[in-house]
């Protein structure tokens, strides 16, 4: 682990690479050899040991020279294989040089184009598993966390963007309603395409606030609620209607809304939102939650918050968190934040193999968290009050690569052993909720229940469009508003056709 | 934002509070509840079942204890005033069908609350029905009069025999288990000792029992499992499997404990809630 550096010690490391190489007018003179020599620039981040007692965002943000100096590393490839790493197809190359350059405004335009959402997706897409893994400068260095950091200009430009109004040209009015089930990323994308095309648009949340697991799951201290706020407050100023505690297959179903209700289209966002369990021994006692449950009582209900939130937090002190992706990484962060002593991971695969963001995982070990690798719970145990007090494990190991090349874990015989703790989390991810679907018998699904779609994003029920994680599986906040724009594309065909 | 058009106190600490929620009046059903939310940035969401509801007016009926944080300072709250936040309903709506016998539906304490939508629908089925109340004195029965218009007879029970007779639900139950004209089903709304002992009641005679279970919730939509319970082999979420169960299959004592996941917490949060209840209603005085 590297020393921690302070955001000022940063920015004058910066500056100093930039008048060395008289950044930005000196860029054009600058060789591919020269650009790729040019560090990495580190994100400011809040340092580990303070931060693990508060809930504020971790990574800080470029500063202007940091931003200037990391877009001046871009190669500019010509077949710009970053792109294709994006699921969205942003002209990454463009809004780099852009950046490079110092003209933030149109490098914010250019992502825009493709992006509805870069405050959140600088932040929170896997980009080493997108358009990092395919970039060339990674691919030189044999590390695409060495890659140009896109998701950190990407991230700079948002959050200076944000500050500015933003102009939105909105066609006239087209008379057509459309219902918007959920108001996750997906259900927000669609909502802001459509609304620019004229179409009078009405978002239905189940939830007493708007932005899906952007607020009720991912951390304040990895994406502050406020960034979410801002584009819920866009919408509504475009005219976005939002209708809380709207519980689409219980207060209305998607049939009423289309037949009684005046709905000329609806777009089903509604999510994953049902949390998958282990199905070992003991997972329905005190103290076992669901990283949903967890996050959304930290969250959401604002229980971090003890003196004024009515909404109550078991009191940890050893905590388990079961998984290896994301949720697992917040979960135990979270639960760090609320005051537990001991945090462990328990992954059955290796550090390689985790699905979380590298970033993620890294922050959670710089903050103290335990990863138990290769370890497998089997039975939670619990005492007379039927409250957790340990957990039972099995090692595993890497056996030989399977026909996809993958090591599978193997069990090893004989090696149980119990860990002592008060708190089990398990994160081991969502399966599709089948509220909407259970009550929309005409509207076809995969065997896990995810709804089928064709390529404009339309069910089998003629005029409901669906996308995000209930068609994706639990996936990405970039999928989900990519499946949103094609939604909103395929809606206003629909509905002008 | 939910408008109180009626409120009424049915006794020291319980309510009656009609709402505005036309959507919700529509589509309710008998064994239904909401999620209700008081502030939108601290509150908590609470469940509480529908106790009544007209689809005309698009109001909800709904009674509660102020015990809690939250339903102490829902009661400080006067008709006219809203409340943030009520999603609904939610839950599967109770099966109910023609049954040939009697079905006897005990209510304990609040209890009678839920309990009165189902006696509606039995009623509407053409079903008889024999209601059991059941109260720790006579001031915490509630509803009689509406129970008392809907069923065929009623048998009214205290702990202190302040009214009817003195005796716990379950002796009149395990005599009509006993009767020669066996229940076809037995519906059993109350605090969670109180369902268990009724269940363990009409175990032996092989009386269906249904149980309506009020265990913690958050979402109230299956997201966050915070709700579930272990019923026969399997694990249910209460929020969307239930609330109704077969009592027999229920593990009542996981249940229990789980409700009382944060007993430390509800503690401490109750008494600074009650002082702030009492700063609230001598405000208003
Ligand atoms: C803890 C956690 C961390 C994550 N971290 C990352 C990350 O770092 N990077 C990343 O890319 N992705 C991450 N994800 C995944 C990502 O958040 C999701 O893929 C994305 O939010 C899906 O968007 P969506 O719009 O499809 O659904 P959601 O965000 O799930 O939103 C669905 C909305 O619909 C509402 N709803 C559900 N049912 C109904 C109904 N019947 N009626 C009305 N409303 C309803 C819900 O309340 C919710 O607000 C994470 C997920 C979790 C849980
Ligand atoms: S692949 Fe990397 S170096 Fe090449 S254009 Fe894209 S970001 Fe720049
Ligand atoms: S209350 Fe969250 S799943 Fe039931």
């Amino acid at each position: 682990m590297t020393a921690y550096k302070t955001p000022q010690t940063l920015d004058l490391e910066a500056l100093a690479i930039k008048e060395n190489l008289n950044l930005p007018e000196g860029l054009a003179n600058l060789k591919a050899k020269e650009r790729a020599a040019i560090p990495q620039q580190e994100m400011p981040s809040q340092e580990a040991m303070a931060r693990a007692c508060n809930m504020e965002e971790v990574a800080l943000g470029y500063t202007d020279n940091q931003v200037i100096v990391e877009a001046s590393r871009c190669l500019e490839c010509k077949n710009a294989p970053c792109v294709k790493g994006c699921p969205v197809s942003i002209d990454i190359p463009g809004f780099v040089g852009a950046a490079a350059k110092g003209n933030f405004d149109e490098a914010l335009e250019i992502i825009k184009d493709s992006s509805m959402l870069p405050a959140i997706c600088g932040r929170v897409c896997p980009q080493e598993k997108q358009c990092m893994e395919t970039c060339t400068l990674g691919k030189m260095k044999k590390d695409p966390m060495q890659s140009v950091a896109i998701g950190r200009i990407e991230r700079y430009l948002a959050d200076r963007g944000s500050s500015k109004e933003s102009k939105v040209d909105k066609a006239l009015p087209t008379g057509k309603k459309v219902a918007i089930v959920g108001s996750g990323p997906s259900g927000l994308t669609t909502a802001a395409d459509l609304a620019r095309l004229g179409h009078d648009v009405t978002i239905f949340e189940a939830f007493h606030k708007a932005g899906g697991v952007t607020v009720y799951g991912i951390p304040e201290f990895r994406l502050p609620k406020s960034i979410v706020q801002q584009e819920v407050d866009n919408l509504e100023a475009m005219g976005v209607k939002f209708v809380y505690d709207y519980l689409i297959g219980r207060t209305r179903t998607i049939e009423q809304l289309m037949n009684e209700d005046g709905f000329d289209s609806v777009y089903v966002a509604n999510g994953a939102g049902l949390p998958k369990f282990m199905n070992i021994e003991g997972e329905n006692l005190v103290g076992v939650f669901s990283a949903n449950e967890f996050l959304t009582r930290a969250n959401l209900m604002k229980a971090y918050d003890r003196g004024n939130a009515a909404t109550p937090i078991y009191q940890s002190k050893k905590v388990a968190v079961f998984g290896g992706g994301n949720v697992a990484m917040d979960a135990a962060r979270t639960a760090l934040r609320m005051g537990a002593e001991e945090v462990h991971i328990v992954y059955r695969r290796t550090e390689a193999e985790m699905p979380a963001r590298v970033e993620e995982v890294h922050h959670a070990q710089e903050e103290g968290i335990i990863f138990d690798l290769l370890t497998n719970p089997t039975k939670i145990i619990g005492d007379e009050n039927g409250r957790v007090t340990a957990i039972e494990c099995l090692k595993y190991q890497l056996g030989e690569p399977d026909e996809s090349g993958r090591r599978r874990p193997e069990a090893i015989e004989g090696s149980e052993f119990t860990m002592e703790i008060d708190t089990c989390i398990t994160a081991l991810g969502n399966s599709s909720n089948p509220l909407v679907t259970g009550t929309t018998p005409e509207l076809n699904i995969t065997k896990w229940g995810n709804i089928i779609v064709n390529e404009d994003g339309m069910t089998s029920m003629p005029g409901v469009f669906a996308g995000g994680d209930i068609v994706q599986g639990a996936a990405t906040v970039i999928l989900a508003m990519g499946d949103g724009r094609t939604a909103a594309k395929g809606i206003h065909d629909y509905l002008t056709k | 934002m939910n408008k109180i058009v009626r409120k009424k106190q049915l006794s020291s600490d319980v309510f009656l509070m009609e709402i505005d929620a036309p959507h919700i009046a529509k589509s309710r059903k008998a064994g239904q509840f909401v999620i209700l939310m008081l502030d939108d940035d601290y509150g908590e969401r609470i469940p509480l079942t529908i106790a009544d509801g007209d689809a005309e007016k698009g109001t909800i009926t709904i009674i509660f204890q102020a015990v809690g944080g939250t339903t102490l300072q829902l009661s400080t709250l006067e008709e006219g005033g809203s409340i943030s936040h009520v999603l609904g309903p939610l839950g599967t709506p109770t099966h109910i069908k023609k049954q040939d016998a009697p079905v006897i539906c005990v209510g304990g304490g609040i209890g009678v609350a839920p309990l009165h939508p189902i006696i509606q629908a039995n009623k509407e089925a053409g079903n008889k029905v024999i209601t059991i109340m059941g109260a720790r004195t006579e001031d915490l029965l509630i509803m009689e009069e509406e129970v008392r218009a809907l069923s065929d007879e009623v048998i009214i029970c205290t702990d202190d025999g302040s009214r009817g007779r003195k005796a716990l639900v379950t002796e009149p139950l395990k005599e009509f288990c006993e009767a020669e004209e066996k229940p076809a089903e037995v519906v059993a709304i109350g605090p969670p000792i109180m369902m268990k002992f009724c269940a363990a009641t009409t175990e032996p005679y092989k009386v269906p029992t249904v149980v309506s279970l009020n265990t913690i919730m958050v979402d109230g939509t299956g997201m966050c499992g915070g709700c579930r319970v272990t019923v026969g082999d399997e694990t249910k979420f209460v929020c969307v499997d239930g609330p109704e169960f077969d009592g027999h299959l229920v593990d009542w004592n996981s249940m229990m404990s789980r409700m009382s996941s944060y007993k430390e917490h509800e503690a401490d949060h109750r008494c600074r809630m009650s002082e702030k209840a009492k700063e609230l209603s001598t405000q208003g005085a």
